[in-house]
């Protein structure tokens, strides 16, 4: 029988990875995800977990540590946080476009400078083109499921490419939930053994990484745009097959309390749990208004997005990143052309928030819906309007 | 394919290659000789990590391959610790029973850029953190690949793209640095310098840094005609005058006791070695001077070193 048992969510994550009887771990701690490595350090010392866990140097070397493992096939795992997700920039490119299926928790932290260890998304932003598979967890039991289904959809055979599973930084990471841990049986029919079909082997020696001259390179990353927007059927099956098995069905836009709502409140990560008990009350007082938590980031799931806000008037988006002198906050920017060549579509109205962990309460969620709504009708010379911020802020136009 | 040992004196070499012919290394290039002779030494059972570079690029360009061993390529910058995944992913995988047991080594090749600069901190932990595998530096002094740029490792007084010889400068105003003594202060087992103009001497130094359980680092000295602007016929004549004249001395550092490989009782001098190539050309004698003083200093501590352990 699988247990309740309350669990940090950054535990969910290193247990969902000893689940998955990982091979390799390579990381090097950073707040907030500090927590993750450390339980699979202790798993492994105390004989819970048989892997090599690789204290590495760098958050670079700990990409570079899992592309490695990963070419010879191992199953192969890591975390990381703002700062190191971007020292280990380079390699992430690496890791998709060798199509390797690492493993990696992001605990999403805000950028230097101003140095910040508490949470936002401008590290998610900013890894958006690497080629890999990203998804966003709401709660501890995300990170969990979230994490083993990583595995099952990045290793499988038609898909072999590198997945981040985002879980925000200490407002998730250093949270106690209960989670429902699977018995292993149910573990392993889920996930099958990982097999690596390009695996560095004297008896058949290949070469991985050659360079690629002009007349090659353009083949080469377009064969790899292809392959990443084809897993998205892949993303799809292994979240039904999950939920066919744990009884967790999860989706890559996930409506909440959509239905003949007028104004519509975009979100993705913890904050989604937030925003959710404002939709409750303000449906309660009789307002008509929803949620659509984006889960999966990329591939993009523009079918779905389409779908889930095609009937309603507003779509008030919530970014935790400036995407500085662009379009507003990168989730609206790419929502909006998502929508753009819609005949009917929302209006949608951006906001920017919670940067580098300043808290988004259930008054400030009501505050973004009731503002929404308003420049929406009115309308407003400022691309976006920021949560919260001390002092007027002007002129931020296009 | 497999190859025969030919016996040359007292050493055996296999005629089997494993970097094959038809790859792009230029005319004369000493590194290209070494590596071929380090495969040779390794044999087919290795896995080899590429750092960018001469060696990645000249051996590489998709669809083909010079490659007879397994072979990666990532970065410039994270030879060592793709090694470290390489070797740590095989050992698990067959402790796991995952992978059938076999003897296969992981060889990380990378320039003196990708080692001495930007691969240094990566290579500091991978030795740090015992991963049993061999790193061989091909070392020709400069970013060769991308147009002869000054390294870390570029000698003092050598011109170069970006410390280019002027009427107010020499070229390069600092010293090389020491890598091997670096990797000898990391108290891995095995640390060696070979040149090609020693065929012998770097096969069984390889072979043997390949052998042993533990980081082991070898050294090799590449001479570039096209960097250093020597004749293409040249490479072995100048990998032997940088031994002769104490510039590239030979020695191994096996559990941190040295030995000197070829001890002459009388160094030429290095203007023997600096008149060979173009990039010293425009040194005036001070300099020279300099640089002898330079050399006899350092070769000092190195027999200094030795004799530590000779009795």
């Amino acid at each position: 029988m699988s247990e309740r048992i309350g669990l940090e969510a950054s535990h969910a994550a290193a247990e969902a990875a000893r689940m998955a009887d990982v091979d390799v771990i390579a990381a090097y701690p950073i707040t907030p995800q500090t927590h993750i490595p450390e339980r699979l350090a202790e798993m492994v010392a105390n004989g819970e977990l048989d892997a090599a866990y690789i204290p590495v140097e760098s958050e670079h070397s700990a990409m570079s540590t899992c592309v490695g493992a990963a070419a010879v096939g191992a199953r192969t795992f890591t975390a990381t946080a703002g700062p190191g997700l971007e020292y280990m920039h380079n390699v992430l490119y690496v890791a998709s476009a060798m199509r390797l299926p690492v493993v990696m928790t992001v605990a999403n932290r805000a950028l230097s400078a101003p140095l910040s260890i508490w949470g936002d998304h401008s590290d998610a932003m900013s890894v958006r083109d690497t080629g890999w598979i990203q998804v966003f967890c709401q709660n501890s039991q995300e990170a969990f499921d979230m994490t083993l289904w990583a595995f099952r959809v990045g290793e499988d055979a038609g898909v072999l490419l590198p997945v981040m599973v985002h879980l925000d930084g200490f407002h998730l990471t250093h949270v106690t939930e209960p989670v429902i841990l699977p018995e292993q049986e149910e573990v392993d029919k889920f996930l099958p053994k990982f097999h690596y079909p390009f695996a560095l082997d004297p008896d058949k020696p290949m070469t991985l990484g050659a360079f690629a001259p002009p007349d090659v390179y353009s083949e080469a990353k377009v064969a790899q745009e292809v392959a990443l927007r084809k897993s998205k059927a892949v993303v799809i099956k292994g979240f039904e097959e999950l939920g066919d098995i744990f009884g967790r069905y999860y989706h890559p836009v996930e409506p909440y309390k959509t239905e003949g709502a007028k104004t519509l409140l975009l979100t993705m990560g913890s904050f989604s749990e937030t925003a959710k008990t404002v939709i409750d009350a303000k449906k309660d007082r009789g307002e008509s208004v929803g949620l659509i938590n984006l889960r999966l980031w990329r591939p993009f799931p523009f079918k779905e997005l389409r779908q889930a806000v095609k009937s309603a008037e507003i779509l008030i988006v919530f970014d935790r990143c400036i995407s500085f002198g662009g379009p507003g906050g990168p989730v609206s920017s790419e929502i909006r052309s998502t929508l753009y060549d819609e005949k009917q579509r929302p209006k949608v109205v951006s906001f920017i928030g919670g940067l580098g962990g300043r808290d988004m309460s259930a008054k400030d969620f009501e505050y973004v819906i009731d503002r929404g709504r308003e420049i929406a009708e009115n309308g407003s010379e400022e691309l976006y309007e920021t949560v919260g911020i001390r002092g007027k802020v002007t002129d931020i136009r296009g | 394919m497999e190859g025969q040992s030919i016996k040359f004196g007292k050493n055996f070499v296999t005629t089997e290659e494993f970097l094959a012919q038809g790859h792009t290394f230029c005319t004369g290039c000493g590194e290209a000789l070494a590596l071929r002779l380090a495969c040779k030494a390794l044999g087919r059972h290795v896995i080899i990590a590429n750092a960018t570079g001469c060696t990645e690029v000249c051996t590489s360009p998709l669809p083909v391959t010079s490659w007879r061993v397994p072979w990666i390529h990532t970065l410039f910058e994270n030879t060592a610790a793709t090694a470290s995944g390489i070797e740590a992913g095989l050992k698990i995988l067959m402790k796991k029973g995952k992978t059938p047991e076999k003897n296969i080594k992981c060889v990380a090749v990378a320039g003196d850029g990708g080692t001495t600069d930007i691969g240094i901190q990566a290579l500091s932990g991978a030795f740090e953190r015992n991963h049993d595998f061999l790193y061989l530096c091909f070392d020709n002094e400069a970013y060769m690949n991308t147009g002869i740029q000054r390294s870390s490792a570029t000698p003092y007084g050598a011109s170069t793209t970006t410390a280019p010889a002027g009427k107010l400068s020499i070229g390069q105003t600092t010293w090389k640095k020491n890598l091997p003594e670096i990797a000898v202060a990391h108290n891995i087992p095995y640390v060696a310098t070979a040149s090609p103009g020693y065929p012998f001497d770097l096969m069984n130094k390889v072979k043997k840094g390949g052998d042993i359980k533990g980081p082991a680092y070898v050294h090799i000295f590449s001479p570039c005609p096209t960097g250093w602007r020597h004749a293409t016929d040249l490479a072995i004549e100048i990998g032997r005058l940088a031994v002769e004249t104490g510039i590239f001395p030979l020695y191994e550092v096996e559990n941190g006791r040295y030995k000197l490989n070829i001890d002459r009782p009388k160094l030429k001098p290095v203007e023997e070695y600096l008149k060979t190539q173009g990039r010293f050309r425009h040194l005036l004698d001070e300099e020279i001077e300099k640089i002898q003083e330079h050399v006899n200093e350092e070769y000092a501590k190195l027999k200094a070193k030795v004799a530590c352990f000779s009795t």
